[in-house]
C-alpha cells in the first residue's frame, strides 16, 4: 500500500524505513512533472539536487537519530533564497538570478532534513491574489484548471492540493498563504510576525511579510512551522524567545469535546460583509462543528476592521516602492540592453523588468510617500493600523481565537479580474488584518461551493499563540474530512 | 582670525555646520563587513552592503554606543526611542536605492560645543546628531584593469567598500558668525570626537566631512536665505569657502539681487563656490520609517554604562588646568587640542617633584614649544613620541635645580629625541610604559640616565667663578670692537658679548653669572 503523502505520515514511514526518501522524492518529482502542463505550479524543478538530498537523508535515516523531517520532500515559494538554485520572484527582473545563499527558513528546513524538490510559482514579487501576475505564466487550480489558485503563494497551494509535495512554504503579506490555501482546499498558516526570520525572503512589504506553511492539515503545518521558526540575529524584527512548540497541544489526548473552554470570537463585521451564500453556509456549518467539539462562540466587535483594505493598500505599496528600488539593473538582475544615460538605464530596466501589478504598486507607494501626500496617506494609514491592532487586542481579551471566512468567495475564473484591480484587492478583506496586526492566522478547508470549489475558514489568534490555532484546526480536522478531499485527477 | 573673513561693515555672516563623522567601529552600520580603509574595490562589501535580494540590516551596537557617548559628552538629550528612516533616491553607489538614516526622531537632540573665541570660550548650540550609513563610491576614471576590461574605457565602476560605513551626522544651530568661527567650530568638533574616541579623525580618508550653511543679513535683520556648501574637505577650505560665499551673497544683495536657496560646490582650485542644484530641483526623498528596523530603544542602564566609560572631557580639563595648575586660558586651549597632548602634559607635570605654578608653566611651555616642534618636524604621533613624559620631567627638573641651562636642556632633549627616533638606546635606558595614552607605548628613561647623559654630553651648567672669569676675559680680549661699541653707549653690544661667552661655553655657562661678571669687568676696566 502507498504511504500517506503527508508530512507526519511520510515522516513516520521514512523513520520506520518502510519507504526511502529517494522513493518519496521520486514520486514527488514525477507528480510535479506530470502536473506541470496543467498547473504550472513550479518555476524550477531540481531533480538532481532533490535526489542527492534524498540519498543523503536515506543515509541519515539508516543511521537512526535523523531529524523529524528527514527525507520529506518539500517545495519553497520562489521568493525565498535557495543557494545555488534560481530565485526569480516570478519576475523578469530576476528571471536568471541564482541565489548565493539560503534564506533562514530554507536553511532551517534543510537542517531539519527536508529534501527540496523545487521552487513554486507565485505572483510577481508576491504581489497579487490570483497568481496571474507571474512572468512564468499563471498557475491552475487543481480543482478546476480554469480557476485561479489564489495568490500570491498560488504555486505552493496548488502543489499541496494536487499532492505534488506534502508541504510547501509560502509567504503571507496580506493573505498570500491563507487565501490560496482556502481556494485550493489546503491548510495554510501565517504565524506571528517575528516568529520566522525574513532573512532571505525577498521583501515586498517588510512590516507585513511573514514566511508561512501550506500543507494538507494542521498537524503538518505545526511540524513544518516548528522546524522553520526560530530567532535569527540577521533579522532585527525576528523575535528572540523560547523555541516554538506548535505541536504541543496536538499531542494531548482528545476526548469527545476536545475544544471545551475554547472561546471563539465571531466578529459581526465578518458576517455582514459581502460573502457568497455558499461561503456563509460552509463557515456556519464549520462553526457548528467547532461548537460540537466543545468550543463556545462569543460575539465580538472589530469596529475599525472595515478600514483594513485601504490601510493595507497604502502601507504595503509604500514599503514595496522602497524595497524594490534595489532592482535597478546596476548590480544584478535584468538590465536594459541599450540606454542613453543613467536615468534611461533605470527607466528602461525597470519598465522591462517589472510587470504591470508591480509597477502599479510602486507608483501607488511612491505617491503616498511623496511630499505633500505623506501625512494624508502614509501617516494616516499608520494611525489607523494602530487602531485596528487595538481592536484586535480588545477582542482577543474576550476570546481565544477569531473565526470567519478566509475569503468572501471561492476561486474565480482566470482572467476575469485582471482589468479590475480594486475588485481583486477587495478579495483580501478578511486576510489583511492579520498582517496589519502581526497576529497568527490559519485557513482550513471547510467545504465546497456549488461549483465544487473549496472554501476556507480562517482562525486568527493571539501573538505567538500558534499552538491554540493549530490545535483548534487539528481537532476540527479530526472530526471532518474536507482536508482529505483530493481534486479529481490528482489521486494517488 | 582671518582678516578677509571679516564681513563688510553693517553685515553679519550666519553659518551652521553639518558634519559627517565616521564612527570608529570595526564593522559597518548595518552589516558585519569591515570598515577598513584602502582595501581593493568591493573587498569589504558583503551581501547586505551589495543589497542582494532578501538581505536585511541589523544595527551595530558599537555605532549606537558612540552616538550615545557623543550625546552625553555634549550634554544633549538621548532620545529613549529613535527611528531609522529610509531616504529614497536612485544612484549607482547607493545599492538599496535608499540610505538608512534618522529623520524625524534622531538619537540625540540638543547639546552644546564650546569653541575658542577672542574672549575665552563661546558655546555653540547643536541641533541634533543622528546615525546613518555612508554610500559607496562611483569611479569614473582610474579603474582597476580588470574593471576597465569589463565596462570599457568610458564605463564607470562602483566601489561599495564604503557603503554602509557608520556615520554620525552632527548638525549645529546657525550660531556661528564668521568663516573663522566656523573653522574654529569644525576644529573643536574634530578634536572633541577624537577626544571621546568615537572617530579616528582622519581627514584624508574622509572620516570627518563638513558642509556649511551660509547666509548673510544686515545687522539686526532676520535670517537671510541660505546656501549649502559641499565638498569642504579641510578646515582651511571650509574657511575660504565660507569667506567667498559670504562675500558673494553680500555683493549680490548690495547690487540689488537676492540669494537663491541652493546647494553649492566649493572649487578649491579656483577658490569659489558654484551652484550644484537649486531648491526647486531638490529631490523628494520620501523619508519614511524603515520597516526592517524596530524603533531604536535605549534603556537607562545602557546610558549609564556609556556615561561611566567617558573620559574627562576637554572643557573640564581646560578648567582644571586654569584653576589648579595656574595655566593661562590660551595655553590650556592649546594643551587640550587633543586628548593625547593633554595626557602627555599631565603625565609630565605629575612627574615633576614640585607641583607649583612655575613648574606647570615650565612643562606647558615645553610641551607646546620644543616637544610640539619636534613632533611636527618628525611627524610622530604623541603616543609614540621618542621622549616620553617622565624623561621630559627629568630634564625639566634639572633646569629647575640649576644643573643645566634652558639652552642645554634643549640640546639634551633633542639628543634624546633623535637618539630614540633612530632607535638607538645608548646614553639612557629605554623601556615601555604600557597604558600610556590609548594603545601606544612610549620610550622612557630614568632620571639617573638623564643625569648620566648630562655628564656624558658635558651639559652641566658652569657656575664656577674661575672658569667663567677665564671665558669672560677671553671674549673681552677677542671682541675689542664690540667692547668699544658698548663703551660708546650701545647697550645692545652688551647682549652680544653675553652671547659670545655663552657660545664659548657651548651653552653651559650660567647666563646670570656671565652677565654679572661681564658687567663688573667692563666697568672696572673702563
Amino acid at each position: 500500500m502507498t504511504e500517506p503523502f503527508t508530512v507526519a505520515g511520510l515522516g513516520a514511514a521514512l523513520h520506520a524505513r518502510r519507504i526511502s526518501s529517494v522513493e518519496a522524492t521520486q514520486e514527488s518529482l514525477a507528480r510535479i512533472e506530470a502536473a506541470q502542463p496543467a498547473l504550472n505550479a513550479f518555476v524550477t524543478i531540481d531533480h538532481e539536487g532533490a535526489l542527492a538530498a534524498a540519498r543523503a537523508a536515506d543515509v541519515t535515516l539508516a543511521r537512526g537519530a535523523a531529524p523529524p523531517l528527514a527525507g520529506v520532500p518539500i517545495a519553497h515559494k520562489d521568493v525565498l533564497m535557495t543557494a545555488g538554485l534560481p530565485t526569480t520572484c516570478a519576475s523578469r527582473m530576476l528571471a536568471d538570478y541564482v541565489a548565493p545563499y539560503d534564506a533562514h527558513v530554507v536553511a532551517r528546513l534543510r537542517d531539519a532534513g527536508t529534501t527540496l524538490v523545487g521552487k513554486t510559482n507565485m505572483d510577481e514579487f508576491a504581489m497579487g491574489s490570483s497568481n496571474e501576475n507571474s512572468h512564468f505564466g499563471p498557475v491552475g487550480n487543481p480543482w478546476n484548471a480554469a480557476r485561479i489558485p489564489g495568490g500570491s503563494s498560488g504555486g505552493s497551494a496548488a502543489a499541496v492540493a494536487a499532492r505534488l509535495v506534502p508541504a510547501a512554504t509560502g509567504t503571507d503579506t496580506g493573505g498570500s498563504v491563507r487565501q490560496p490555501a482556502a481556494m485550493c482546499g489546503v491548510t495554510g498558516i501565517k504565524p506571528t510576525y517575528g516568529l520566522c526570520s525574513r532573512y532571505g525572503l525577498v521583501a515586498f512589504a517588510s512590516s507585513f511579510d511573514t514566511p508561512g506553511v501550506l500543507a494538507q492539515n494542521a498537524e503538518d503545518c505545526a511540524l513544518v512551522l516548528d522546524a522553520m521558526a526560530g530567532h535569527d540575529a540577521r533579522d532585527a524584527t525576528s523575535v528572540d524567545r523560547a523555541p516554538a512548540d506548535c505541536t504541543r497541544l496536538l499531542r494531548r489526548g482528545a476526548g469527545a469535546r476536545p475544544l471545551a473552554g475554547l472561546r471563539i470570537g465571531l466578529p459581526r463585521e465578518y458576517f455582514d460583509a459581502g460573502v457568497t451564500p455558499d461561503v456563509a453556509k460552509a463557515v456556519e456549518a464549520a462553526l457548528a462543528e467547532l461548537r460540537a467539539l466543545g468550543g463556545e462562540t462569543v460575539a465580538i466587535e472589530l469596529p475599525t476592521v472595515g478600514h483594513a483594505i485601504p490601510v493595507y493598500y497604502v502601507l504595503a505599496p509604500a514599503e514595496a516602492s522602497s524595497n524594490l528600488s534595489r532592482f535597478d539593473g546596476v548590480r544584478y538582475g535584468h538590465r536594459a540592453a541599450a540606454y542613453a544615460d543613467l536615468d534611461d538605464l533605470y527607466c528602461r530596466t525597470r519598465a522591462e523588468g517589472f510587470g504591470p501589478e508591480v509597477k502599479r504598486r510602486i507608483l501607488i507607494g511612491t505617491y503616498v510617500l511623496s511630499r505633500g501626500y505623506y501625512d494624508a496617506y502614509y501617516l494616516k494609514a499608520q494611525q489607523v493600523r494602530r487602531l485596528i491592532a487595538q481592536d484586535f487586542a480588545h477582542a482577543l481579551a474576550r476570546c481565544d481565537v477569531i473565526a470567519g471566512p478566509t475569503t468572501p468567495a471561492a476561486a474565480f475564473a482566470l482572467g476575469t479580474r485582471v482589468a479590475d484591480p480594486l475588485a481583486m484587492y477587495l478579495g483580501d478583506i478578511f486576510t489583511v488584518a492579520a498582517n496589519l496586526t502581526g497576529l497568527p492566522a490559519i485557513s482550513i478547508p471547510c467545504g465546497f461551493d456549488a461549483d465544487g470549489l473549496p472554501i476556507g475558514m480562517q482562525l486568527q489568534g493571539r501573538h505567538f499563540d500558534e499552538a491554540t490555532l493549530l490545535d483548534a484546526a487539528h481537532r476540527f480536522q479530526q472530526a471532518t474530512d474536507w482536508h482529505r478531499r483530493v481534486p479529481s485527477g490528482y489521486e494517488r | 582670525m582671518s582678516r578677509a573673513g571679516q564681513a563688510r561693515a553693517g553685515w553679519e555672516v550666519v553659518v551652521g555646520i553639518e558634519t559627517h563623522v565616521q564612527l570608529s567601529t570595526a564593522s559597518k552600520m548595518f552589516s558585519g563587513a569591515s570598515t577598513a580603509f584602502g582595501a581593493a574595490p568591493n573587498v569589504n562589501a558583503c551581501a547586505v552592503d551589495l543589497a542582494l535580494p532578501g538581505v536585511l540590516p541589523v544595527p551595530n551596537r558599537g555605532a549606537i554606543e558612540r552616538a550615545l557617548a557623543f550625546g552625553l559628552a555634549i550634554g544633549g538629550t538621548i532620545n529613549r526611542e529613535s527611528v531609522f528612516a529610509r531616504k529614497n533616491y536612485f544612484y549607482p553607489d547607493l545599492p538599496k536605492g535608499y540610505q538608512i538614516s534618522q529623520y524625524e526622531r534622531p538619537i540625540v537632540t540638543g547639546g552644546t560645543l564650546s569653541i575658542a573665541s577672542d574672549d575665552g570660550e563661546r558655546s555653540i548650540r547643536l541641533t541634533r546628531a543622528h546615525l546613518e550609513e555612508d554610500a559607496g563610491k562611483s569611479l569614473h576614471e582610474g579603474l582597476p584593469q580588470e574593471a576597465e576590461a569589463a565596462v570599457g574605457r568610458d564605463g564607470s565602476g562602483i566601489d561599495l567598500n564604503r557603503a554602509g560605513t557608520p556615520l554620525l551626522e552632527i548638525v549645529s544651530e546657525p550660531d556661528l558668525r564668521s568663516a573663522a568661527e566656523a573653522a574654529a567650530y569644525a576644529r573643536r568638533l574634530h578634536a572633541f570626537v577624537t577626544w571621546i574616541g568615537i572617530c579616528d579623525g582622519n581627514l584624508q580618508e574622509g572620516s570627518f566631512r563638513c558642509d556649511a550653511n551660509v547666509s548673510v543679513r544686515r545687522e539686526g535683520a532676520p535670517l537671510g536665505t541660505r546656501c549649502e556648501i559641499k565638498n569642504l574637505n579641510s578646515f582651511r577650505f571650509l574657511e575660504l569657502a565660507i569667506d567667498y560665499e559670504a562675500r558673494r551673497q553680500i555683493e549680490l544683495i548690495e547690487d540689488g539681487g537676492s540669494v537663491r536657496q541652493e546647494t553649492r560646490l566649493y572649487d578649491a582650485g579656483r577658490n569659489e563656490t558654484r551652484p550644484m542644484r537649486s531648491k526647486e530641483d531638490a529631490q523628494d526623498y520620501r523619508y519614511f520609517p524603515d520597516p526592517d528596523l524596530p524603533p531604536l530603544a535605549i534603556d537607562e542602564d545602557w546610558i549609564e554604562r556609556v556615561r561611566t566609560s567617558l573620559p574627562e572631557l576637554p572643557d573640564a580639563v581646560r578648567a582644571r588646568l586654569v584653576t589648579e595648575h595656574g595655566i593661562t586660558h590660551y595655553d590650556a586651549q592649546q594643551l587640550t587640542a587633543s586628548r593625547e597632548l593633554a595626557e602627555y602634559y599631565e603625565r609630565a607635570a605629575a612627574a615633576l617633584p614640585a607641583h607649583d605654578a612655575a613648574g606647570f608653566k615650565l612643562v606647558a611651555n615645553w610641551v607646546l614649544g620644543e616637544f610640539s616642534a619636534a613632533r611636527n618636524r618628525d611627524d610622530v604621533p604623541i603616543e609614540r613620541a621618542p621622549v616620553a613624559p617622565a624623561p621630559l620631567a627629568d630634564i625639566l627638573r634639572r633646569v629647575t635645580d640649576g644643573t643645566i641651562s634652558a639652552s642645554a636642556a634643549k640640546t639634551l632633549f633633542n639628543e634624546m629625541w633623535n637618539a630614540a627616533l633612530r632607535g638607538a638606546t645608548e646614553g639612557y635606558v629605554t623601556g615601555t610604559v604600557p597604558g600610556l595614552v590609548g594603545t601606544g607605548s612610549a620610550t622612557v628613561s630614568t632620571s639617573s640616565s638623564v643625569d648620566a647623559l648630562i655628564e656624558s654630553l658635558g651639559l652641566r651648567q658652569v657656575s664656577d667663578e674661575g672658569e667663567l672669569e677665564a671665558l669672560v676675559d677671553a671674549v673681552i680680549a677677542a671682541q675689542s670692537a664690540v667692547v668699544a661699541e658698548f663703551r660708546a653707549g650701545r647697550e645692545k653690544a652688551f647682549n652680544a658679548l653675553v652671547g659670545q661667552v655663552m657660545k664659548a661655553s657651548r651653552g653651559k655657562a650660567n647666563p646670570g653669572r656671565v652677565s654679572a661678571l661681564l658687567k663688573a669687568k667692563l666697568e672696572r676696566s673702563g
